[in-house]
């Protein structure tokens, strides 16, 4: 397997669905970093198969109501001094708002930059969709 | 449960106790409507119509004259000065000084809540869109509670388009919140009831619901048909509408099964879903219904208002 040096502080998004890594790097603007950060993908992996990470050789913000958006079941890892300090799973988020839009093409939000809708999580089984604050509608997300 | 102040945007923004309210006073007015002829003086009422819709204009404007108010408005955004383009919240921040309610009409689902969050004054959805049109949904249950005495215990059934309706859909998902009403949907299989909306209704409300194609056999049996109309180009082709438009009108001759007290509902205007010669039967009760929509949005007016509704006479 290929290696890639270990990162001695920063953030390792690990877990990531294979497949998903890319979207993630992009959402991140990771292209634009100053500081070196490597994608991974198709890594063999003892749960999944395969799975996708992402290394940040530095600690930066992340928005994790995104991440849980884009994959639930990646995780989060913190690390100082080649330690994992703090472990963090994300889930999918109840509430949205601001990361995508209502697919309604009769709804207010898609005409009028007032009104940025509040998406409610509808279903927690099966189908992940989200209730628009406007029109009521569900979307399935895609970001 | 003071109205004063509040928008009516969707039928669920208001309490059970708080529709009460609002028929115990439209009561009030069917009986002693002159009583309320002044109620409102000094108020104005802004008539926000960004797509014609004559019926409902006019109906709250009456309404507002009825007592004592008056009104001043646009009746369709193409030929008024809102500009197009102008955000709602900006549009309304303006007109919230001209008028001290406002009702408004707008193609775009989900305007008038926009505009609520913006305004100083009360606002109504008086219909946006396929979404929700809370006022028709007031109508109709005054004209129930009037007509049957109660919104609670009754079998109630929809007919003909089911799928894009939204009078039905709100007065579906408001007398679900009653207690033990049952549904009956007859339409035909392109235009059924939204899976999605009866998902919601089901987890919600635990409501007993049956589905039909015909009306025929669920006629006997049900306490409310309202009827709402089929429009041609909802169909895929034009044999299935060939073959299935003469099953969801209602005529005399259906009406021989149906319970002597049934009420026959429909929010017009009609096309041909409903035959004239139903019109005096007894159970025909769909222009009582659109009367009492003047009484429904007097008495909402008013309490969002505060105005003192305590008058001698009534
Ligand atoms: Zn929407």
């Amino acid at each position: 397997m290929l290696k890639v040096n270990s990162i001695n502080c920063g953030i390792v998004i690990d877990h990531i669905t294979a497949g998903k890594g890319m979207k993630i790097f992009e959402k991140l603007k990771l292209a634009d970093a100053e500081f070196p950060v490597v994608l991974l993908i198709n890594v063999s992996s003892n749960k999944r198969g395969k799975k996708d990470i992402i290394k940040i050789e530095n600690k930066i913000d992340l928005d994790l109501t995104m991440l849980g958006l884009i994959d639930p079941t990646l995780t989060i890892n913190i690390i100082e001094n080649d330690e994992i300090i703090n472990k963090m799973q994300v889930s999918i988020p109840e509430e949205v708002q601001g990361l995508f839009k209502c697919k309604n093409p009769r709804c207010i939000s898609n005409f009028d930059e007032y009104a940025v809708p509040k998406f409610e999580l509808a279903h927690k089984n099966g189908k992940i969709r989200y209730r628009c604050s406007y029109c009521e509608e569900l979307t399935s997300y895609s970001i | 449960m003071n109205l004063k102040g509040r928008h009516l945007i969707d039928p669920n923004d208001f309490s059970l106790e708080e529709f009460k309210q609002v028929f115990d006073l439209a009561d009030k007015m069917v009986e002693y409507r002159d009583a309320f002829g002044s109620v409102c003086k000094g108020k104005i009422l802004g008539t926000l119509f960004y797509e014609p819709s004559t019926r409902t204009r006019l109906s709250f404007e009456s309404a507002m004259l009825r007592l004592g108010g008056t009104v001043l408005g646009f009746s369709d955004a193409s030929t008024s000065s809102v500009s197009k383009g102008e955000s709602i919240a900006d549009t309304i921040r303006v007109l919230d000084t001209y008028a001290d309610i406002v009702v408004m009409r707008h193609p775009k689902e989900g305007a008038p809540m926009l505009a609520s969050e913006y305004s100083r004054v009360p606002v109504i959805n008086g219909g946006d869109g396929g979404h929700q049109h809370p006022t028709q949904t007031l109508t109709d249950l005054l004209t129930i509670r009037r007509l049957k005495g109660s919104l609670d215990n009754l079998t109630v059934a929809f007919c003909g388009d089911l799928k894009f309706g939204r009078t039905v859909h709100s007065l579906v998902s408001t007398l679900a919140r009653y207690n033990a009403n049952k549904f009956v949907f007859i339409s035909p299989a392109e235009l059924k009831f939204p899976e999605h909306l009866k998902e919601t209704l089901m987890e919600k409300h635990n409501i007993e619901i049956y589905e039909t194609e015909s009306l025929e056999e669920v006629i006997n049996q049900v306490d409310i048909l309202y009827m709402t109309r089929i429009q041609r180009e909802r169909f895929f082709n034009e044999a299935d509408y060939m073959r299935l438009k003469d099953s969801y009108i209602l005529t005399r001759t259906k009406l021989v099964d149906a319970k002597p007290d049934m009420l026959v509902m429909h929010p017009l205007p009609r096309v041909n879903e409903i035959a004239y010669d139903v019109d005096d039967d007894q159970r025909a009760a769909y222009f009582k219904q659109a009367e009492l929509g003047i009484y429904a949005r007097m008495a909402l007016m008013a309490l969002q208002l505060g105005v003192d509704v305590n008058v001698e006479g009534k």
